[in-house]
C-alpha cells in the first residue's frame, strides 16, 4: 500500500493492489478479503473443514450470512417441507452459532438473496475485496467493489485466514457508449454483452463497464449487469464509483458513520480508472443499437433481439456451435427461424439475484398494472429479492398490481432460478424468467427457460408468448 | 490433506459437448447435501440416467441412457475426460469437482475451463489441462475407436503421452503444479504467513479504519 504508482492504473488495479498482502515466487499473490457472505449451500463442508482442523475464523465479524437457495417462497410460517433442504439450513445456523457469524434467518425481515442484502445492508462498499460461495458474487462490482465467487474450499480459506492465494487476472472494458431506447433496460445491456463475447468471453478477466449508458443506469441497474458477468465468464465486473453510489451507501446499517462515512467516500473517490489506464482487451457496444434481448437456447450467449428468429444451426459455419445449436433447439423445443414472437409461454418468474430489486419490481409492475396474466399461462411468480424489497414494494403497492394481475406474490428467495425449493419448472414447460441462467435442467429437470428483463417478462405474462414491451 | 498427483495412465471418455455447465456436471438437487463426498453416482445426473434423480437414492437400479457416452462400457474406468471449451462454466458450486473425483475422474482435457471451476477442480486435486483446438480435435479422433484410448498423465514434465500418439506437452501454473505434486493443504500455507497478514490489517487499519469497525459500533 506504501508503494508508489507513477503510471495510470484502472479501478481493479487500486483495489487489487492495495489488497496484497504478499506476492510470492511463482507471482501467485496472498490477497486479503474484506468481507465474505455466506449461504447454506457451499458453506456447510468450509465450516466442517474448519471443525476437522482445529481452527476458527480469523475474523466472524467479517462475514454475513443469510439462507436463500432453499427456502420456501409460501407458507413459510410451516417452515421447509423438504427434509434435506432444511438440515442444510439449520446447518447453517448452527454453524453461525459455534463460530460467532451474524445471520439473517428465515424470520427475519431483512432474509433475502445474499446480493441483494450485501449492498441493502451496506456490507458491500466500494473498494472491497468480497468473495462469497456463489458465482453471483459479480453483482457487488457496480459498487466498485472486487467482488467475486469461490469453492467451498476457498470459502474455507477466507473464513481461516482472511486470504485467498491468487493469480492477477487480466482486465478489459467493456464501453458501451450512447443512451438506452425506450423499454430496453440494464438485463438487456448485459444479454447484448454475452451475445456479443460468448459465454467464455471473459475468462481470465475482470471487467469494468464503463461509457454513457452503464453510468445513466441506476445502482439495481448497474447490479444486474456486474450479476451477469460471470455468464459472459468474469468472476468479476465493476463499475466506477460516482455519487450515486456513495448517495446509495450513506445511513445503510453497516455504512461507516458521521465523519468516518466522508472520510471512506473520499477514498472511494480515489480509486476511478485513471485517465490513460490501460486494458487487456477493450470491447464498445452502441447502447443504441440494442433491443430488448430473449434467449432462445441453452447458454446465455444464445441470445437475439425480440424482433427477430431462432437462428438456423445450418447457417453456423463451426461445426462444434452448430452441435450446440441444434442440441440446444431439440431441448428446447424450438424449430429454426421461428419468430421469438411466436413463442408461447408457460410459466413467469420475476426475481433472483439479477431482476428480483425494487426497480425490477417496479418496471414489472408498470407493465402489469390494469393488465391480466393470459389464460394460457399456468404460473407467473414474482418473488422479491430480500424482505426489505418485498416491504418497500408492499408499501407501493406493487404486490396489489400483481396480485390483481393474476401474479403470485411471494416471500424472499433463489425461488425458481435455480429450483432448489419447491419452485419449479416441470419436464417440457417453457418459462419466461428474469434470472441469470437458461442451462438444461437449471429451472426444473426438462424446464425450458427463456431469460428477459422484468419488463419483458410481464408482458409475455400478459401476452401468453413473447412480445416486444416497447409496442406493448 | 490433498492428495498428491502421481504420474498415471488412464483411460480417456470424450465428451464432445462445448459450454457444459456446473448444473449438468451435478444437478441442485444433489447440492443439499452436507457432506464433501458422495457425489460420483450423481454426476451428469440428467444426461446419465433416465428417469429423475433425487438426493439419497440408490443409483444402481436406475435406467440408464444409452446414448450417454458415460455409459459406454468402453469408457467404463475412464480418469481422463476429455472435452470442449468452457468446461465447468456456471456456478461456483464446488460439488461439480466432488461429483468428477467421486465418479473416478482424475485429469479433465479441454480447450478451456471456466475460472471458478478451475480452481476448485485444483484444490480437489484433479488436474485440468488446456490443449488448442487441433490438439483436442486430435485427441477427439483417437478417443472415438473401438478400443478406448489410453493417455499417461505425467504432471512432473508437463506431458500427455497417448498411447501409441507422440507426447503432448501441456503448461499450467507453477504454483498450481507445486500444490498438486505436493498434496499441499494450502490453508495451512496460508496460516504460516499469519504475521504478514496480521501486518497487512495494521497499515490496512491507518488507511481506511472503517474498515475494521465492528458491526456493533458503526
Amino acid at each position: 500500500m506504501a508503494a508508489q504508482h507513477n503510471s495510470p492504473r484502472t479501478l481493479f488495479d487500486k483495489i487489487w493492489d492495495d489488497h496484497v498482502v504478499r506476492t510470492d515466487e511463482h507471482g501467485t499473490v496472498l490477497l486479503y478479503i474484506d468481507r465474505q457472505l455466506v449461504h447454506e449451500v457451499t458453506s456447510p463442508q468450509a465450516f466442517e473443514g474448519l471443525r476437522l482442523a482445529g481452527r476458527k475464523p480469523r475474523r466472524p465479524e467479517a462475514n454475513l450470512a443469510v439462507p436463500d437457495h432453499n427456502v420456501p417462497t409460501s407458507d413459510r410460517h410451516l417452515g421447509i417441507v423438504d427434509p434435506i433442504s432444511r438440515l442444510q439450513v439449520e446447518t447453517l445456523e448452527a454453524n453461525c452459532r459455534e463460530f460467532g457469524i451474524q445471520l439473517f434467518d428465515m424470520g427475519d425481515p431483512r432474509q433475502g438473496i445474499v446480493h441483494v442484502i450485501g449492498p441493502e445492508q451496506g456490507f458491500t462498499q466500494p473498494g472491497m475485496t468480497l468473495v462469497c460461495g456463489d458465482s453471483h458474487t459479480s453483482t457487488h462490482g457496480a459498487f466498485g467493489a472486487l467482488a467475486f465467487g469461490v469453492g467451498t474450499s476457498e470459502v474455507e480459506h477466507v473464513l481461516a485466514t482472511q486470504c485467498l492465494l491468487q493469480r492477477k487476472p487480466k482486465s478489459m472494458l467493456v464501453q458501451v457508449e450512447g443512451a438506452l431506447g425506450r423499454g430496453v433496460t440494464a438485463k438487456d445491456i448485459v444479454l447484448a454483452i454475452i451475445g456479443e463475447i460468448g459465454t467464455a468471453g471473459g475468462t481470465g478477466h475482470v471487467i469494468e463497464y464503463a461509457g454513457e449508458a452503464i453510468q445513466a443506469l441506476s445502482m439495481e441497474g448497474r447490479m444486474t449487469v456486474c450479476n451477469m458477468t460471470i455468464e459472459a465468464g468474469a468472476r468479476a465486473g465493476l463499475i466506477g464509483i460516482d455519487e450515486q453510489t456513495i448517495d446509495y451507501l450513506r445511513d445503510r446499517p453497516r455504512s461507516p458513520k458521521g465523519e468516518a462515512f466522508e472520510q471512506a467516500a473520499a477514498y472511494w473517490r480515489s480509486l476511478n480508472t485513471d485517465p490513460g489506464a490501460e486494458y487487456d482487451r477493450v470491447v464498445r457496444i452502441d447502447a443504441a443499437s440494442i433491443r430488448p434481448q430473449v434467449t432462445w437456447g441453452t447458454s446465455p450467449e444464445m441470445v437475439v433481439p425480440i424482433d427477430s428468429e431462432v437462428p438456423d444451426p445450418d447457417a453456423v459455419a463451426d461445426p462444434v456451435k452448430a452441435g450446440s445449436y441444434r442440441h440446444a433447439l431439440t431441448y428446447m423445443g424450438l424449430k429454426p427461424l421461428t419468430p421469438i414472437a411466436e413463442i408461447g409461454i408457460d410459466k413467469v418468474f420475476i426475481g433472483s439475484c439479477t431482476n428480483g430489486r425494487i426497480e425490477d419490481l417496479r418496471a414489472a409492475a408498470e407493465v402489469a398494472k390494469g393488465r391480466r396474466v393470459a389464460e394460457s399461462v399456468k404460473l407467473a411468480m414474482v418473488v422479491p429479492g430480500s424482505g426489505l424489497v418485498k416491504e418497500q414494494a408492499e408499501a407501493e403497492g406493487l404486490d396489489q398490481i400483481f396480485i390483481d394481475a393474476g401474479f403470485e406474490w411471494r416471500e424472499p428467495g433463489c425461488s425458481m432460478c435455480l429450483a432448489m425449493n419447491a419452485d419449479r419448472l416441470e419436464p417440457g414447460e417453457r418459462c419466461a424468467s428474469t434470472s441469470n441462467r437458461n442451462f438444461e435442467g437449471r429451472q426444473g429437470q426438462g424446464g425450458r427457460t427463456h431469460l428477459v428483463s422484468p419488463a419483458m417478462a410481464a408482458a409475455a405474462a400478459v401476452a401468453g408468448r413473447f412480445v416486444d414491451v416497447r409496442e406493448f | 490433506m490433498m492428495k498428491a498427483f502421481e504420474t498415471f495412465r488412464g483411460v480417456v471418455m470424450p465428451l464432445d459437448r462445448a459450454n457444459v455447465d456446473t448444473d449438468a456436471i451435478i444437478p441442485k438437487q444433489f447440492l443439499k447435501s452436507i457432506q464433501r463426498t458422495g457425489f460420483g453416482p450423481n454426476l451428469f445426473d440428467e444426461w446419465r440416467y433416465l428417469d429423475h434423480g433425487e438426493p439419497g437414492q440408490d443409483c444402481s437400479n436406475r435406467p440408464l441412457n444409452p446414448d450417454f457416452v458415460l455409459n459406454d462400457p468402453r469408457y467404463a474406468k475412464a480418469e481422463i475426460l476429455l472435452t470442449r471449451h468452457n468446461f465447468g462454466c456456471g456456478s461456483s458450486r464446488e460439488h461439480a469437482p466432488w461429483a468428477l473425483d467421486g465418479q473416478g475422474f482424475r485429469v479433465l482435457i479441454a480447450p478451456s475451463f471456466a475460472d471458478i471451476f478451475r480452481q476448485n477442480a485444483i484444490k480437489n486435486g484433479l488436474l485440468p489441462i488446456v490443449l488448442d483446438e487441433q490438439t483436442v480435435d486430435a485427441l477427439f479422433a483417437l478417443a472415438g475407436g473401438v478400443t478406448a484410448l489410453e493417455i499417461e498423465v505425467d504432471l512432473v514434465t508437463q506431458q500427455l503421452r497417448p498411447s501409441g500418439g507422440e507426447p503432448i506437452a501441456f503448461e499450467i501454473d507453477a504454483f498450481h503444479r507445486h500444490c498438486l505434486l505436493n498434496g499441499l493443504d494450502d490453508i495451512g500455507l496460508t496460516l504460516e504467513r499469519a504475521d504478514e497478514i496480521a501486518a497487512y490489517e495494521q497499515r490496512r487499519q491507518q488507511q481506511a479504519p472503517w474498515l475494521f469497525a465492528s458491526p456493533a459500533s458503526v
